[in-house]
């Protein structure tokens, strides 16, 4: 499998502290991983480095290319980074968040919102409804929906289940996995909730203080001993 | 890590504004019956609101820049009087009125990007206060440059509408009040429909209210706001272009007191709100105006006071002003 996605050695820092301390990871074409890993373990900053919004150097290579630098450069090569607060536009309405989605595309928006309306039905009734009026849950599925509109190849979720109802955690991996399948977006999600992480993803990466600690198909790693303590918690 | 949030979710749409509504169709209705009582008083409540939309149009200028970069642009007046002094030129050079307003307008765009280019973008990341400052500057060097370039004296531009009067039921209404209404009304519903039906207004909105988010969706935030800085710019020159008749002399002071009358008009509205902007450019236009005609102390010379005691008093009693909302700010 060639790799969609490519870290080598990447380093990243907030002012003076440094976050990241030398990450390698990978993405296969089609594939879902999952990156875990304690509070502070830099997860999130891994995700910000993809996509530009922190300051990196290392290599990083999507599509056998070097990333750039820029967020809205890298969103257009086809990367939907679902941030740590689902990244609403709350003061818009749920339709303008959808087409916000699909900014960096050209063309007609009805044949997607279709497809949209298919994974989530309940979004016909609330094209006008301002977004930050949706419930957390909602928010969450909007934000998967924002992220489809934008035809990615590769999808980053940043704690998806984070602030959600077990049932709709449940709902959101499986909406997450159906993207994956039918549409064929490698996914790349960051995961406090260990258990429903590694039943989605093919592989996994276990970060510690900024650097990766173990690595390995789901598989592997569910029987490991130290990520079954730490992380499943038997 | 504490952060300041930009704009926090708002929960539900803000309707609720029955008070507001109930005091602007009071208004309305004064002035209505105002006008069916008296000539003079429909004749200053027109003449009122041709320069209130004026104020509205430089408010909202000043408003689109606020709500993108939570700055207001001292400039603002005067890059309307500069692009004014471009359209000045043109009809010296020949061009028709019209030829050259179109052509100022394109420029004034040009105008806008370049200012946020040029000087306000390397300083944007440091701080609100030392983009305050630049457009401060900003004020002080366009009024230099264009004094240099076309000097201090008093310069004739010709009337655009000309100079009839409509008599509509004994009232006379000049076609100079009509068109300028009607030009910045347009403008202004213009401006409205590119920010509501297009994608580039979309993306505009979205790098206002959250650029953080913006950027993760490919929009180009540095571009949008520079596109916004443009359309400002092009806003206040019509302002100008529609203040010059208003005031009929064109010299490089000529946009200040209706910047201070236009940055009334945007606290008034709110700040953040361009229905805000044009409504309560249109309420001080007409305010000051009818005092202007009625109460007796209050010449010409103490217009901006009065104007800007009453603003004191809303301000007092409510801070958000007409249209505003109260922002909740998370540290």
């Amino acid at each position: 499998m060639s790799a969609l996605l490519e870290l080598e050695d990447v380093h990243a820092r907030y002012g003076p502290v440094r976050a990241l301390h030398g990450v390698s990871l990978a993405v296969g074409e089609g594939e879902v991983v999952a990156v875990l890993g304690a509070n502070g373990a830099g997860k999130t900053t891994t995700l910000r480095a993809i996509s530009g919004t922190v300051h990196r150097n290392g290599a990083l290579r999507f599509a056998g290319r070097a990333l750039p630098g820029e967020p809205d450069a890298v969103a257009r090569l086809g990367i939907a980074h679902v941030p740590e607060g689902r990244g609403t536009f709350a003061e818009l309405s749920v339709w303008e968040n959808l087409r916000l989605g699909a900014y960096t595309r050209r063309g007609s928006l009805k044949s997607d919102f279709d497809r949209v309306l298919a994974y989530f039905p309940w979004l016909a009734d609330r094209r006008n409804q301002q977004a930050g009026t949706l419930s957390g849950g909602e928010q969450q599925m909007l934000a998967l929906a924002r992220a489809f509109m934008q035809h990615p190849r590769l999808l980053l979720l940043d704690e998806p289940s984070l602030g959600l109802a077990p049932l709709l955690v449940s709902e959101v991996f499986r909406i997450v996995r159906e993207l994956n399948e039918n549409e064929g977006v490698s996914v790349l999600v960051v995961e406090q909730n260990a258990h429903i992480a590694l039943q989605v993803a093919q592989a996994a990466f276990v970060l510690e203080v900024g650097r990766v600690a173990l690595a390995g198909p789901t598989a592997d790693l569910q029987q490991h001993e130290s990520v079954r303590k730490s992380y499943l918690g038997y | 890590m504490v952060e300041l949030t930009r704009r926090l979710p708002t929960m539900g749409r803000r309707l609720p504004v029955s008070p507001l509504i109930i005091l602007l169709g009071a208004a309305c209705v004064f002035l209505l019956v105002g006008s069916l009582e008296s000539t003079i008083f429909a004749q200053q409540t027109v003449s009122g609101v041709a320069i209130g939309v004026v104020y509205g149009s430089l408010a909202l200028a000043l408003v689109l820049i606020y709500r993108a970069t939570e700055v207001i642009n001292f400039a603002q007046g005067e890059m309307a009087m500069a692009t004014t002094y471009i359209a000045y030129q043109l009809i010296l050079w020949g061009l028709s009125y019209w030829e050259a307003f179109f052509i100022t307008l394109v420029l004034a765009f040009v105008f806008g990007v370049v200012v946020q280019l040029a000087v306000v973008r390397p300083v944007a990341h440091k701080s609100v206060i030392a983009v305050v400052i630049v457009t401060v500057g900003l004020f002080i060097l366009i009024d230099g440059i264009v004094a240099w370039i076309w000097t201090a004296d008093i310069k004739f531009m010709p009337a655009p509408f000309g100079n009839h009067a409509y008599n509509l039921g004994g009232v006379a209404i000049s076609r100079q009040d009509l068109g300028t209404i009607a030009i910045t009304l347009v403008s202004v519903v213009v401006l409205w429909a590119l920010f509501r039906f297009t994608k580039l207004g979309l993306g505009m909105r979205a790098a206002a209210l959250r650029p953080a988010s913006a950027s993760l969706v490919g929009v180009r935030v540095d571009r949008m706001l520079a596109v916004g800085w443009g359309l400002a710019a092009v806003l206040g020159a019509v302002a100008g272009l529609m203040a010059e008749p208003a005031v009929l002399v064109l010299q490089p002071t000529f946009m200040q007191p209706i910047l201070l009358y236009g940055f009334a008009a945007a606290v008034l509205g709110g700040l953040e709100s361009p229905a805000g902007a044009v409504v309560g450019g249109i309420a001080i236009g007409v305010f000051v105006n009818l005092v202007g005609q009625y109460v007796h102390f209050v010449t010409s010379d103490v217009r901006q006071p009065v104007a800007f005691a009453v603003l004191l008093v809303v301000l007092l009693i409510k801070p958000t002003g007409l249209f505003g909302r109260r922002r909740v700010r998370k540290v």
